[in-house]
């Protein structure tokens, strides 16, 4: 069962991964996407699941099997980073090695994650992109089976967003990991993860590839952008949308039929069919 | 000649009581702060009975129950040799009951106040309850734990009516400074009793403005507290 502002609903759900994939899930806020990340890392116990993974049974209610979040190999990275303030950065990855564990693999990855410099600094004097970084390198030391991203970008500018996805897309490859992200961010979506699941209120309702998911069969232009509405203005007998696409606002104009028919804040695609765009090179 | 041995006696039992608190409390913090048992309502009321309860009843029950007269007192007699009735370890037992709730409320507060997710994150790195505990909960509440040691070191000093009760006033046994204090009063000896009630006004006070002082700095260093 979930709990939402809705009230309860059930919470029903049942989906493979392939090893290697990133997988994300996608809803509304309420929809139950943290939920199974917990209930995946033994945090929440739900009422009847049935978890496999790489061949080993961590959760199986029929049998009465449930694995403790310590002997599950997850890396569970929140949205809020849990990073233990009493630790330094580097005692904070130190922490998370097994006993007798490879140090080695914690100097790795404060490389990768450019974190070296800051390896004796305490997470309060972090910003949110660092501790990002720490956060993301502390669920790899243990070099988990599955790990589990719950929005873990949400607290970011979308400048440290980019950046951090990259990190994401660089953890991911480099470890062979199998990851499930939990967003809702379109451009995110679409840069990391080869599927989506998408869910609404506890039922899943669509799967694919981000492209099959998300756009519409139809559409065959030659340029799409992924975009929110932020603002419907009615000039004379036709209507200004603007989105927020790519870090822009785009307006684009409507007829009446059209703009009654969307929302702010909905997610939408903008799409050109003729034109032909210019490619500038930056400072 | 003053006698110092209230002093004493009263040092010695407020450093075991809060000893013994402390490892007491530690466990039932967590326990209360965690748990999901359905008596844990009933716990946390039996825990802070002593903060209502005057301490002439709390005192009387003890003193009924360890009676060698009746039959949990005979049975400590008979079973253990144990004699809690106007002892010093009476006096103990008594005082741990006493100050229980001044250790339990402040970890287990502090406990609550934590992120959810520092635990649940030690947890899925792998670590036990127990490292998880020592290493990341207790290290990130030490203002409580401080608060919830020195509100019991302090409590126990300041005891009168459950000591007075179980404990009577016996010279170097149970005769702690504030039973020295009603007693010379009691004799009309004010001036000892005025020595015996400065000091312990005197200690109470930089206890507490000690706890202030140190709290006020780690809220400085705290992140939490932000």
């Amino acid at each position: 069962m979930l709990l939402t502002a809705e009230g309860k609903l059930p919470l029903e759900i049942s989906f493979q991964m392939e090893k290697g994939q990133f997988l994300a899930l996608y809803g509304k806020s309420g929809a139950g996407k943290t939920t199974i990340l917990r209930i995946l890392a033994g945090l929440t116990k739900a009422e009847t699941a049935d978890i496999e993974v790489d061949g080993e049974v961590w959760e199986n209610s029929a049998k009465k099997i449930f694995r403790l979040p310590q002997k599950r190999a997850v890396g569970f990275v929140f949205q809020d980073f849990a990073l233990f303030p009493n630790l330094t950065v580097r005692e904070n990855l130190d922490f998370a090695l097994p006993k007798g564990g490879d140090k080695r693999v914690v100097d790795e990855l404060l490389t990768m994650m450019e974190l070296e410099t800051l390896r004796n600094s305490r997470p309060q004097h972090l910003s949110g992109g660092q501790k990002q970084r720490v956060a993301l390198a502390r669920a790899i030391v243990r070099k988990p089976k599955l790990l589990l991203l719950d929005e873990p970008l949400s607290a970011l500018d979308d400048e440290m967003r980019l950046k951090l996805q990259d990190y994401i897309l660089k953890i991911h490859h480099t470890y062979q990991l199998t990851t499930l992200l939990v967003s809702h961010h379109l451009p995110e979506i679409f840069k990391l993860s080869d599927q989506v699941l998408v869910l609404d209120k506890g039922q899943p309702i669509k799967k694919g590839t981000p492209e099959s998911v998300f756009s519409e069969d139809r559409i065959s232009s030659k340029f799409k952008l992924t975009g929110e509405i932020v603002a419907i203005q009615k000039s004379d007998v036709v209507y200004t949308i603007s989105v927020l696409a790519a870090n822009t606002i785009i307006k684009v104009i409507a007829t009446r039929e059209e703009a009654l028919g969307i929302q702010i804040g909905q997610k939408v695609w903008v799409a050109s069919k003729a034109f032909n765009p210019m490619i500038l090179k930056m400072e | 000649m003053l006698d110092l041995s209230p002093f004493w006696l009263t040092a010695k039992l407020a450093v075991i009581t809060t000893v013994i608190l402390l490892l007491i409390g530690i466990p039932l913090s967590y326990w209360l702060a965690y748990g999901k048992s359905k008596i844990k309502s009933a716990v946390e009321a039996i825990v802070s009975l002593p903060l209502v309860l005057p301490p002439s009843v709390l005192g009387f029950y003890l003193l009924v129950a360890f009676s060698p007269e009746n039959s949990f007192g005979r049975f400590l007699d008979s079973y253990f040799d144990v004699r809690l009735v106007f002892t010093f370890g009476g006096l103990v037992v008594a005082s741990l009951l006493y100050s229980l709730p001044f250790m339990v409320h402040p970890i287990r507060s502090g406990l609550k106040n934590l992120p959810i997710t520092l635990k649940e994150a030690a947890f899925t790195l792998g670590k036990t309850k127990y490292t998880t505990l020592i290493k990341i909960l207790l290290p990130n509440i030490k203002p409580s734990i401080l608060t919830g040691v020195v509100l019991t070191f302090a409590h126990t000093v300041g005891e009168f009516g459950v000591v007075l009760m179980i404990g009577g006033s016996i010279p170097e046994e149970t005769r702690v400074v504030a039973i020295a204090i009603y007693d010379e009063v009691q004799a009309m000896n004010y001036d000892a009793a005025n020595v015996y009630a400065g000091i312990l006004f005197g200690f109470t006070f930089l206890a507490l403005l000690g706890v202030y002082l140190i709290n006020h700095s780690f809220r400085k260093t705290n992140p939490l507290n932000d």
